[in-house]
């Protein structure tokens, strides 16, 4: 522990030492004492330090005045008790009875720290039991402590100077030497402890900045190493399950996300830079040969339209790009609703039934309602709709295409799957890929978007897409999770509001 | 028509434009939010196309939310490069009629501008449409050709239906997935089509003059023959 707090003194020693040959020698340490003065380990352990400082100041102040200050609060009550009293005498029966009460006092001894002295307006005592009236003691009403010469011995004199009419001077005090040892006693082992408070919290402090630097050093280690572009790097977790830890998992979680993300656009960009650049280059070269061949109008206005329709697919393309891009990041959910799939999947058999029918075949549908999702029905949709899709575009006439769906376990599973080629099993991983074409589709029209669509759209919903072998032909199944609580979450809405009513 | 065009590109204005005015509707072009903004306040349009980015201030949303606290009810139709959903949504919330993302064929534009101006009278009750000798009692849901029933599945019934309410008019392919359907996907296949030609069987071919006819590059329209 006390290695790693030493660790930041030895760092700068060298800097200073070596300042005096740098080109701007007083700048370096000073730079670098503002980034040291920046680290929020060090300021947390600061502001410990002082929180712990302040409240062992308050607790000496408190205590100091409990007991030190109450002993010279009980002398100047004395004080003032007898001043009242004296001036009470003097006033009854003049100089006279006051000198006698003063005598009387003495010699009871009631208190024997007790000093009285009254002096002349020339400061000649009269009576009392100083000899001399003491020469610091001038201004008038006020305290003062300082030794005296009492009868034999010295004295601490604590006292009181009142002027009296008449132009007398009465000093009342009493003899605090022992008391005023006792308070400095106090006092000495108050600082004392103060000082070992000062001690406990530099090392408390120490100890938290050490914790604290231990703890974020893993994090920004990390965080680096990211910045310096390895995106693999993820912060260890220490295994207790503590805040630290929980942060950590956060940030790895983020890191994770960000990661795919990258991943996500370069494929994209891979993808545009090679699948888009063919129809690019088949449209220039259409519109480049009809400006140098053709021959009438005609040719020409075939040329264009040929081009525009390869535009048209260029920006279908891009679009489809755009849209998976977009239910990747996730923005999407704010489209989410109850709805049920039944509805959806007879919709989807009704449009494409008639298609079906037109290449000799059928689109069977097996459910049975309900089938509660919480979903976006536009997206189911179209990823229902791009399987049909492919089901039709691989089916040979004769064998019915099955659209499926029931319920299994939490899930609700879709099931579309036809009598087609099939997919080789080596592509099966490969088909959800941006623009990944299957050799016996080549020939046929489509982007090679339809499948990532539709994984793309599973991964929105929490759902996954499962492509197995139907034995011929593909078998693609969407597995979502069920909405269990659909009808309760509406009943239960109003439930809680009632009680704010 | 009394058409505005609020859009900064100039060869996207002067496209439009040209292909509006031989369409036979009446153009007024302005190339900034403001002079748009001050033509839509100050003048009486029959529909308005809004760019949603637009140079001077005021983007093509904010010009439609004045308009709108003004009052203003002419149909707007957004055509923007901004394609997202959330785009989409934020543009008909802000008040927009309907919403038509860049790159766009110039049939589609011309359709749902048309559409729109329509949208306004058809809200008035009707319960009987009639296309040449084509009858459609709204109440009865029965369908009558030369007074002949004609028997129709319940998506025949409401793709004929869109079809006849928007008769005289191109109706595209989008149009009829969006409005028979409620889908709003581009399908890869002819679902459409193939859709319309099994309604034509019922419709046209049993009878000497079809109603229905397929516009080149743009959908369908329906009319009466002896006006083509």
């Amino acid at each position: 522990m006390m290695s790693q707090v030493a660790r930041p003194l030895p760092a700068r020693a060298p800097d200073a030492a070596d300042a005096p040959a740098e080109p701007r020698p007083r700048f370096l340490p000073r730079v670098r004492r503002v980034k040291f003065l920046r680290s929020s380990a060090l300021r947390f352990a600061l502001l410990y330090a002082l929180i712990f400082g302040v409240s062992a100041l308050a607790l000496a102040i408190f205590l100091w005045w409990a007991t030190a200050g109450l002993l010279n609060r009980q002398v100047e009550a004395a004080i003032n008790a007898d001043a009242q009293g004296l001036s009470e005498r003097y006033q009854e029966g003049g100089l006279a009875a006051l000198v006698l009460t003063i005598q009387d006092r003495l010699a009871q001894s009631l208190d024997e720290n007790a000093i009285y002295l009254l002096a002349n307006a020339q400061l000649k005592p009269i009576t009392g039991n100083l000899s001399v009236w003491p020469g610091q003691v001038s201004g008038p009403d006020d305290w003062f402590e300082l030794p005296v010469e009492r009868g034999s011995h010295e004295a601490l004199a604590r006292m009181h100077r009142y002027d009296l009419p008449g132009g007398f001077h009465l000093l009342i005090g009493r003899d605090v030497a022992s008391r005023a040892k006792l308070r400095s006693l106090l006092t000495a082992g108050l600082l004392w402890a103060l000082l070992l408070m000062v001690v406990l919290g530099s090392v408390g402090a120490i100890v938290i900045q050490s914790l604290f630097r231990r703890s974020l050093a893993d994090v920004s280690e990390t965080a680096a190493a990211i910045a310096r572009g390895d995106l693999s790097n993820r912060v260890r977790l220490s295994g207790r399950g503590d805040e630290f830890d929980r942060l950590a998992e956060t940030i790895n979680d983020m890191l994770d996300r960000i990661a795919r993300l990258m991943d996500g656009v370069r494929q994209v960009s891979n993808a545009i830079a090679h699948d888009l650049r063919t129809p690019i280059t088949r449209a220039r070269a259409r519109l480049e040969d009809a400006a140098l061949h053709a021959r009438d109008a005609g040719d020409l206005h075939a040329a264009v339209e040929r081009a525009t329709f390869d535009l048209d697919g260029i920006v279908s393309v891009f679009q489809g790009l755009l849209r998976i891009a977009e239910i990747e990041v996730g923005s999407r959910r704010s489209a989410f609703a109850s709805l049920d799939l039944y509805a959806l999947l007879s919709d989807m058999q009704e449009l494409y039934g008639a298609v079906a029918e037109e290449q000799g075949l059928e689109i069977e549908l097996l459910a049975k309602p309900p089938l509660p999702v919480f979903g976006d029905r536009d997206l189911l949709q179209q990823a229902v709709a791009n399987l049909l899709e492919n089901a039709l575009k691989f089916s040979p006439p004769g064998r019915p295409i099955l659209l499926g769906a029931g319920r299994l376990g939490d899930k609700i599973e879709i099931v579309v799957a036809d009598g087609g080629c099939g997919i080789p099993p080596e592509d099966l991983d490969r088909v959800t890929e941006r623009f990944f074409r299957g050799e016996s589709a080549r020939s046929t029209p489509g982007s090679g978007l339809g499948l990532a669509l539709v994984q793309a759209v599973m991964q929105l919903h929490n759902g996954s897409l499962r492509l197995e072998d139907n034995q011929p032909g593909v078998r693609a199944v969407l597995s979502l999770p069920a909405e269990f609580n659909a009808s309760r979450r509406l009943k239960g809405a109003p439930a809680v509001e009632t009680p704010a009513v | 028509m009394r058409i505005l065009l609020v859009e900064d590109d100039r060869d996207v204005a002067g496209f439009v434009v040209k292909g509006l005015r031989e369409a036979g509707h009446v153009v007024e072009h302005a190339a900034n939010g403001r002079d748009g903004l001050f033509m839509a306040a100050s003048e009486s349009f029959d529909a308005i196309i809004l760019d949603r980015m637009l140079p001077g201030g005021i983007d093509g949303l904010r010009l439609l939310e004045t308009l709108r606290a003004q009052e203003n009810t002419t149909p707007v139709l957004f055509l923007s490069a901004l394609g997202q959903v959330d785009d989409r949504v934020k543009g008909l919330k802000a008040g927009g009629d309907d919403y038509l993302t860049k790159p766009f064929v110039f049939a589609e534009l011309l359709a749902r501008v048309e559409a729109l101006t329509r949208r306004g009278k058809a809200d008035s009750v009707v319960t009987r449409l009639a296309v040449g000798d084509l009858e459609m009692d709204l109440l009865s849901r029965s369908v009558r050709r030369a007074g002949q029933k004609i028997d129709l599945q319940p998506r025949e019934y409401r793709l004929l239906e869109y079809l006849m309410r928007h008769a005289g008019q191109v109706v595209t392919r989008t149009m009829l997935l969006e409005g028979v359907w409620d889908y709003h996907f581009d399908p890869q296949t002819n679902v459409i089509d193939v859709h319309v030609s099994r309604l034509r069987q019922k419709v046209d071919k049993p009878f000497p003059r079809p109603l229905l006819h397929t516009v080149r590059n743009a959908g369908y329209i329906m009319r009466p023959d002896n006006e083509a």
